[in-house]
């Protein structure tokens, strides 16, 4: 196999705090996106209740607490 | 970034798709009885006008609309969780103790399962419209989520069980060592945290309970599907950026971990070792 190579300079990024900084920042947007489908009450997204009312049937049958 | 970048893109998509499957799911499982649920809400609404504040009345989105809401907030919730995954799937890849990507990413996808749906699942049952006291939302969700967070605690402590009893035991001492793990942490945690009584006296007991098994499933479908479209995308294709064709499925491993993981070697050995250490 041809991965004698990729894995010496990907294997390091797998472990150094480059990676694991990369890696907040994608869970903080993650979680963030997550908010916005299950949580918010209007106060983030500042779009009154539209997104909260869109999403709703979603969020009662993903079972999030609603109201 | 490369291998971070690519294994992320692979968990998005198979949260997108499977988001989209669960949707659809949730559809024709789910909204018959959320249909139901509201036509009691909106009558008990209306025979009891002093505590009509709830906002399915404002019409701020027709049914239809929830109805189409309903793939976006399951698109888009799976694409969170896809990427969490993935997330997940390249911080704790060389501590999941097999050569296998695939396995890898199910294992990952089923520990979710258990621990960040089934576990809450349990204690706070999802609740169609129409059930739930408005003034606990806030005591709810934090219960709720931190029970999330307590139930991926619990499939932690059953790794940590398995991984405590030698690994020449008998299978089933080290399975018991997993469960009792799991079992501890999500017994303390099912004490502790609060009990919510909410549901009215006269809701229909059929009606709630079909909910659930809908909201349930959903979930289910959700996780099994991002499970298997994970695994399927992280070992269907490397997408040729490094070329070569015949790549096998441990081709993610061995570029993310350096090296086959071997069955006796510690996390240290591996962590200290970039370079592959066999040929």
């Amino acid at each position: 196999m041809s991965s004698s190579t990729p894995a010496r300079t990907l294997a390091h990024p797998a472990i150094s705090a480059r990676l694991l900084w990369v890696a907040l920042a994608v869970v903080a947007a993650l979680s963030l996106l997550t908010y916005l489908v299950a949580f918010d009450q209007g106060a983030v997204s500042q779009s009154g209740m539209y997104l909260h009312e869109l999403m709703h049937d979603g969020r009662h049958l993903l079972g999030v607490p609603c109201h | 970034m490369p291998t971070f970048l690519s294994v992320l893109l692979r968990g998005l998509l198979a949260g997108l798709v499977a988001g989209l499957i669960a949707g659809t799911f949730a559809y024709f499982a789910g909204e018959p009885r959320i249909d139901a649920a509201i036509t009691i809400e909106e009558q008990a609404t209306h025979s009891e006008p002093g505590t009509g504040e709830d906002h399915h009345e404002d019409e701020l989105v027709s049914r239809n609309g929830q109805r189409a809401g309903l793939f976006l907030a399951t698109g888009l919730f799976g694409v969170a969780m896809g990427g969490l995954l993935a997330t997940a799937y390249v911080l704790l890849r060389r501590r999941l103790r097999t050569a296998d990507d695939g396995r890898a990413a199910l294992l990952l996808a089923g520990g979710a399962l258990l621990g960040a749906v089934v576990v809450p699942f349990l204690k706070y049952p999802a609740n169609p419209p129409a059930v739930g006291n408005p003034d606990t939302i806030n005591q709810r969700t934090g219960s709720y989520l931190l029970l999330v967070v307590l139930g991926l605690v619990a499939v932690w402590a059953a790794a940590l069980g398995y991984r405590a009893v030698r690994p020449d035991a008998p299978e089933w001492q080290r399975g018991a060592a997993a469960v009792g793990g799991f079992l501890l942490v999500t017994a303390v945690s099912y004490i502790v945290l609060p009990t919510f009584h909410e549901v009215p006296e006269d809701f229909p007991a059929t009606l709630l309970w079909n909910f659930r098994l809908a909201s349930l499933g959903t979930q289910v479908v959700l996780w099994t599907g991002i499970g298997l479209l994970f695994a399927a995308l992280l070992t269907w294709s490397g997408g040729g950026r490094s070329g070569g064709g015949g790549r096998d499925r441990r081709q993610v491993a061995d570029r993310l971990a350096g090296s086959a993981d071997g069955p006796g070697e510690t996390d240290e050995a591996r962590n200290g070792v970039d370079a592959p250490v066999r040929p």
